[in-house]
Order: structure tokens, then sequence, then C-alpha cells
């Protein structure tokens, strides 16, 4: 748990686990229906022209949300 | 004995769900909407063997919560409707996620059938899945798909039937699963408790209800509440229950069951119901590689910008020729109607109110299906989910979406565009809020019917800088646009911004078949729909301009003069002179003629009304008819204020005359000229457009808002320039 980190500082290229999601009522869901929960991982494919939203990879889709969402999800890189 | 057997699609968006649905009912199926929202219904029909199909289309969703119409409608339909299978189409490449949907209709109890679609895919990708075991450990049938293909379908529909008449006449069996040591005992003290009481348990699995109760499900809550007052002790324990996580766990309810179905997936995938290897075949992977390119931080706004541009120009000059045919058809509808009816009200109603109005309205048809070929290519093919992506940064500055920058180019953002696609394309979005700010503002783009009104006061006032000034004016659009939309997300339509999580699909190639289906499906929607409200809509603006009738005193002085010029032109005739001056001199009685009848009509006294209303923007009556007719459509100003200044009809593309009494009225004082512009680029939209917006936001009390507060804008924004031009 020590080198868990908010999801917003990985770089596009980085691998991770997601450690826990802290968003709660409807954002929670929505990133829980999208298979984000704690032991999934994800790689940090691309970044909107903006630097956000940022684009993850899932196993078998790729899946993308705001930075202000992604604060909610704590990661450790794998 | 053929027996019809009801069945429910369900499935993750773009899991090929659509095109299954195509795939199974061919062309016998038929699109409404859920009563009360905006949510399409689809229900096609097949038969197999004896067995006729009744195939009812979910909406796409990943989940059975209460968050979204999409949502509270899949679940409403399973619960309500009782359908005897469900057919869940997954996207066998993200089988994982695909699951958590399957997971929660087995929790429901409704005989469920997986097709396990895209198997072409994920073949490609060396994805192995083992169907048998995974059937058997799931305990459903479940079919390998490739709905694109039609592959797998006929077994698919064979497995349907089979499962159909195995539950046929047995009670449904909702899947329990284990949510833990925490959960577990507080669901079976709450599955006694709603068992004992019968709360919902003719709708839904008591387990069901417990588990919503413990997701904080509002619109469960809310039914039980009203049901019984069992429903208090149950809010009491999920309370405690959720204490008890919060201070052992630091994590709630929600969230607990949903680890434990994913869980509960894992498990079942683990045991070699999968295997992946990794290939660069892989088309996620190489999706990603297309979004290096065309996401990029440089290149993505460009081509964005390309296939925008595109898309406008497409629909804008293809439409052109048809648009054409449909204007020619009802023009020559209206002059035949003219020659052969008998001159009168009847013939005014049928020329004026019938005619012009239906033609209108299929006027917009070929430009409604071009666009939506356009849209439907866009996300079909998962271009539309980038351009979300893309934009969403600057959009939600001003409380809007990514999906929001659509409907504004369709209006018009690209000068010359058409509100009434404009609105239609806003259905893409599912951000409620959002939409509805985009439904309000995006009529404020400079559709074309509103350039011929912005060439003639340009021509006239800035006779230099033309191009300027019109290009000023789609600035000025967007502008007021997105200022206006982050002004009502802070007041009338206040929230948080709607999550944008969204799936970003593979690219794919769009099957000619799905585009067609999907153009025409909203076309004939249109059609339908608006056809109805705009001919009665069209035929009360004809009356407010035709009634009342000029006083018969007046009439007959009208005809006494006409008289005599006619007597004048036939004794010209008769001796062999120039009649041309006569002819003039009765074409301007008539063009009078015109003008008093339009002044006496009640379109006429409104505009007089408004006369002190307006005065502070300098514009007298007659520019309040034009307004007035405006609503109509935006061409009609041109027209109805030649009518006005006893020009007779003024063709809008040509209004030299028009223009020429423009400049000579010292009324249209440069600043009355510009605050005029802005008036008509703000101002209510016109109602075909009101009629496309009540359909999108399902509600007339916003459709008037678009009118009332667009129009209350408008007259701000020219009062203020008026006053600051007499400061200058
Ligand atoms: N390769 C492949 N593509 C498919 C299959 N089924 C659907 N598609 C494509 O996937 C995209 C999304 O399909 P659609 O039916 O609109 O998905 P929906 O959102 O679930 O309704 C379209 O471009 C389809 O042509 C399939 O089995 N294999
Ligand atoms: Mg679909």
């Amino acid at each position: 748990m020590s080198n868990a980190m908010p999801m917003r500082e990985l770089k596009v290229g980085e691998k991770a686990k997601v450690v826990a999601i802290t968003a709660i009522g409807e954002l929670g869901r929505r990133i829980r229906d999208m298979g984000l929960v704690p032991g999934a991982e994800l790689e940090v494919v691309g970044r909107a022209p903006l630097q956000d939203p940022v684009a993850l990879r899932l196993t078998g889709f790729t899946l993308s949300l705001r930075n202000n969402e992604a604060d909610y999800i704590a990661v450790e890189r794998v | 004995m053929s027996k019809e057997i009801k069945v429910a699609l369900a499935g993750n968006p773009n899991s090929g769900k659509t095109t299954a649905f195509n795939a199974i009912t061919g062309a016998r199926q038929h699109v409404g909407n859920y009563p009360g929202i905006t949510v399409d219904k689809k229900e096609g029909f097949t038969t197999v063997g004896d067995n006729k199909i009744h195939l009812i289309d979910l909406p796409g969703t990943y989940s059975l919560t209460a968050y979204t119409m999409e949502e509270i409608v899949a679940r409403n339909v399973v619960a309500d409707q009782r359908p005897d299978v469900v057919i869940d189409v997954l996207n066998a490449g993200a089988l994982e996620r695909n699951l958590y949907l399957a997971i929660q209709l087995m929790e429901m109890g409704a005989p469920l059938v997986l097709a396990l679609n895209m198997m072409d895919e994920a073949n490609k990708q060396g994805m192995k899945i083992d169907i048998d075991k995974l059937s058997e450990l799931l305990d459903v049938p479940v079919v390998e798909t490739v709905a694109r293909t039609g592959e797998g379908i006929p077994s698919l529909l064979e497995a349907t039937v089979k499962c159909a008449a195995a539950n046929q006449g047995k009670k449904w069996e909702p899947l329990a699963i284990s949510y833990g040591p925490d959960l577990d005992p507080a669901l079976d003290k709450m599955v006694a408790l709603i068992e004992k009481n019968n709360l919902l348990t003719d709708r839904y699995p008591s387990r069901w209800t417990a588990l919503k109760y413990l997701e904080s499900d509002d619109e469960i809550m809310q039914l039980g509440r009203e049901i019984h007052p069992v429903s208090a002790e149950l809010e009491e324990i999920v309370k405690s229950v959720a204490k008890h996580l919060e201070s052992t766990l630091a994590t709630y309810p929600e969230a607990v069951i949903a680890d434990y179905r994913y869980g509960y997936i894992t498990s079942i995938v683990r045991q070699g119901v999968v295997t992946r290897l990794d290939s660069a075949a892989d088309r996620v992977a190489l999706s990603d590689k297309i979004d290096s390119v065309v996401t990029h931080r440089f290149l993505g706004p460009l081509i964005m910008l390309g296939i925008m541009y595109l898309i406008y120009q497409v629909t804008f000059t293809f439409s052109e020729t048809p648009v054409g045919w449909f204007e020619n058809f009802f023009g020559w509808l209206g002059e035949t109607a003219e020659a052969n009816m008998q001159d009168g009200l009847l013939k005014s109603l049928v020329v004026s109110g019938v005619i012009d109005g239906v033609g209108g309205v299929m006027g917009f048809v070929p430009l409604i299906m071009f666009m939506f070929l356009q849209i439907a290519l866009l996300e079909d093919s998962g271009y539309m989910a980038r351009v979300a992506y893309m934009l969403d940064r600057v959009f939600r500055f001003f409380g809007l979406h990514g999906c929001s920058v659509m409907p504004f180019i369709v209006s018009g953002g690209i000068a010359g565009g058409c509100a009434v696609p404009g609105v239609m394309a806003a259905r893409t979005l599912r951000s409620p809020k959002e939409k509805l700010a985009t439904l309000i503002t995006a009529p404020f783009m400079a559709c074309g019917a509103k350039l011929p009104v912005f060439l003639l006061f340009v021509g006239v006032f800035f006779e230099e800088n033309q191009a300027m000034v019109m290009f000023l004016l789609t600035m000025a659009a967007w502008a007021c646009a997105l200022i206006v939309s982050k002004i009502l997300r802070h007041t009338v339509i206040k929230g948080e911004a709607t999550p944008f999580v969204m799936e970003l699909p593979p690219y794919r190639f769009p099957t000619l078949r799905g585009l067609l289906i999907h153009t025409w499906e909203r076309t004939w929607q249109y059609i339908k729909k608006a056809g109805t409200v705009i001919l009665a809509i069209s035929i009360l603006i004809w009356a407010a301009m035709t009634f009342p009738n000029l006083p018969a005193d007046q009439v007959a002085a009208f005809d006494a003069q006409k008289t005599v010029v006619q007597e004048q032109i036939d004794t010209a005739n008769a001796s062999g002179a120039s009649v041309e001056a006569l002819e003039e001199k009765l074409a301007s009685i008539e063009n009078e003629q015109a003008e008093v009848t339009l002044k006496n009509s009640y379109a006429g006294s409104i505009g007089v009304a408004l006369e002190p209303v307006m005065s502070p923007v300098g514009f007298d009556w007659r520019t309040n008819i034009a307004l007035v007719g405006g609503f109509a459509a935006k061409e009609v100003i041109v027209s109805t204020l030649g009518t006005a200044y006893s020009l007779g009809e003024v063709d809008p593309e040509d209004a030299a005359p028009l223009a020429e009494r423009i400049a000579q009225d010292p009324n249209w004082t440069p600043s009355v000229a510009v605050a005029f512009l802005l008036f008509v680029l703000l101002y209510a939209p016109c109602f075909v457009t009101v009629v496309a917006i009540k359909q999108e936001a399902n509600s007339w009390k916003w459709a008037l808002f678009s009118v009332v507060f667009n129009t209350g804008l408008a007259y701000t924004v020219a009062v203020a320039v008026v006053q600051i031009g007499k400061l200058l």
C-alpha cells in the first residue's frame, strides 16, 4: 500500500494496478461498472490534446475518464 | 400450434446489440419511445420453426442501477414484462466486464442466454474461450456469434427457443452469490423481512430488492417507502451495515457489492474459461495505435476540424438537389392548387397553411437523412467517442459535454447549417443536463435560413466589410451559445457535471445495412412526429396572418381604386397606348392592400401592440411582424418585411428593392441594424426546431423555455446595442 498514488500522476505508457476507488455515488458506480475495481490492471494509453481526459487500456477495452475523476482512483505502478 | 416467445435483448453499449437485433429481425422491426422518456423502444419479430419470437431491444447498459434512464428502462422491462428469455449480447473480447451485466440479469432471475459476440475479433486477438465450461459454471446456455456476418445467429435463436421451453411455467430462479461476511448476514435478515411483508415480491426477487437497498438505489427505495413501512426497517439495517463497513474497512456497501461481483466473475473466468495470448493483431491495441495519430495533440484537432467540415459540406451539398426536388414538388403543388381552386379562404388555407407548412417540413427531410447517415457513420465507426474525448475539456468548462460539438456544428456552427437536425443530433448525449443546455443554445447558431436576412442587412449597412461581418456574426453565435450554456448550467440547469467515464470502442468498419437502418429510423421518426404538430402550428400562423379580414368598406375602397385603374388599362389597351405605368399603379395598390391586410391581421395587431415594447430597440410594427413570421421559418422574415413595406412578395434570394427601401428608411440606423441582426441570431428558434427540442428534451416546458428565454436574451442584447449606439 505504501507506493499507492493518485492515477492522475501516471504518464502515458505506464502500467498500474488499481488499489482503491474512493469515489462515491454515481461516479463511483460508473467507475466500477467499467471494471475499474481494486486489483484491475490498466495502462495509460493516451491523453486528449488538452491533457484531459485520459485514455486507459483495461483487459480487452479502452476507457476514458477526466483527470478529476481519476483522482478518486488510487493505483500502484506495476 | 405456434406460440409467441417474448425475448428481451440486453447488452453493453458497443457490444453489437443493434447489429444482432437487425440480424435477428431483419426489416420486421418497429421503433417507438418508452412513454415519458426519450429512450428508443425497438421491437421486432421473427419465427423459428413453429415459434414466433417477439424481440424487445433493451437500451445498452453496463449495469442495472438507477442512475440513467437507460438502466431503469432495461430493468423495468425485465421486471414488468417478464420476458420468457433474456438474451445478453457480450463483447467476447472484454468478457469480464461484459459478464458484470450478465450477473445482474441472473440476479433478477430472468432465464438468460449469453451471446458471445465479436468472436471474430476475439479469435484474432488470440483469445480462447471455453464455451462449454463457461456455460457449465454459470449454468446458462452460451452461444458464439458474429452479429456482423450473421454467424451463430441461428444457433442463438435455437438456444433461445430451447431455453424458453425449458423454463416455461417455471418460477424464475435468481442467482444468489455471496457478498462476504459483512453483507451476507444483513442480506439474509433483509430477505426474511421482505418475504414476510411481501415487499415488491411480485416484481423483483427478494434478494435483489435487498441488494438494491444496500446499493441505496433511489428508485427501489422510493417504491418501497410508498408501499410498506418495513422499508424503514430495511433502511435501518443498511445504515448499520454501512457504518460498520465505514469504520472497519473504510468502504461502503455499494463498493463491496461490486467487488464481490467482479470477484465472482474472476473466479469463473480463471477456471480455464479464458486464455489470452498476447498478439499484435489485437484490435484494441491496433485501435490505440490509430488513436495515437487521430487523437494526437496537434494532428487530432486538425483531423477533427477536417472531418467536421467534410460532414457539413457533404450534408449541405448533397442534400441540395433532393431539397430542390422537394421544393419544386411543393411549389408545383402550391401552383396547381392556386390555379385550380376557387379564390377564397379554403384556397388560402390549403396553399399558404397546409402546403407551405408541410412543404417546409418535408424540405428538411433530405438534409436530416444525410446528417443522420453521417452521424451514424461516426458513431458506428467509433470516431464520435473520440470527438467527445478530445473536446471534453473545452466544453466541460462551459457546462457542456464533448458530444455537444456535433449539435452546434450542424445547427450552423459553420454558417449555413440547420438547427432541426442539429437539435436532433443531441440525441447522442447521454448526460441529461449537458444535453438540455445544448438543446437550448444550439439554435443560436447561424443557420441557413437566417443567412438571407443577414445578407440583406449586411449588404445595406456594411457594404465594405460583408465577409468580415458575416464571420463576426458566426463567432457571436458561438460566443453566445457557450456563455449562455455556462450561465444556464449555473442557474436553471444547475448541477454537477455528469461523469464522463466512457468507453472508447475500437475502430470498426460500419456495415451499410446498419447505417441505413439507423438513418431511416431517425428520419422516419422526424417525419411522423414533427409532421403532425408542425402542420397544426403552420395553420395557426397562417390564421394569425390572415384573420381578421380587412373590413368590407376598406376592401371595397381598394376594389374601387383597382377597378378605376383596370378600366384605364382597358381603355389604354383599346387605344394601343402604353399600359406599363398603369399596371405598376395597379400592382402598387395591390401591395398596399396586402400591407394594410397584414397590419389589420392578428399578427399585425401583435406587431403594432409590440411597438412600445420594441421601441427601445427601434423596431417598428413592420419589423415586429416580420419577426413574428420568422417564428415559422427564419427566411419568412425577408418576405414578410417585403409585404409590410408594400413591396408585394419579395424573393429572399433577390431582395434588392427591399434593400433600397431599408437604406432610405431613417428608422434603420446602423445601431438598430446591428441590434436587428443580433436579435434575429438569438431570438426564439423556428417552430420546427421548437418541436424538435420538445422531442429531444421530452418536455414542452423546455421547448417553451427556449422560446421565451432566447427571445428575452435577444431583446436584452438588442437594447444594449441600441443604447450603446446612442452613446457613441
Ligand atoms: N468484428 C465484429 N464487429 C461487429 C460485430 N457485431 C457488431 N460489430 C460492429 O460493432 C460496431 C458496434 O455495433 P452496434 O451493433 O452498433 O453496437 P451496440 O452499441 O451494442 O448497438 C458496429 O460497427 C458493428 O458493425 C461482430 O460480431 N464482429
Ligand atoms: Mg446500438
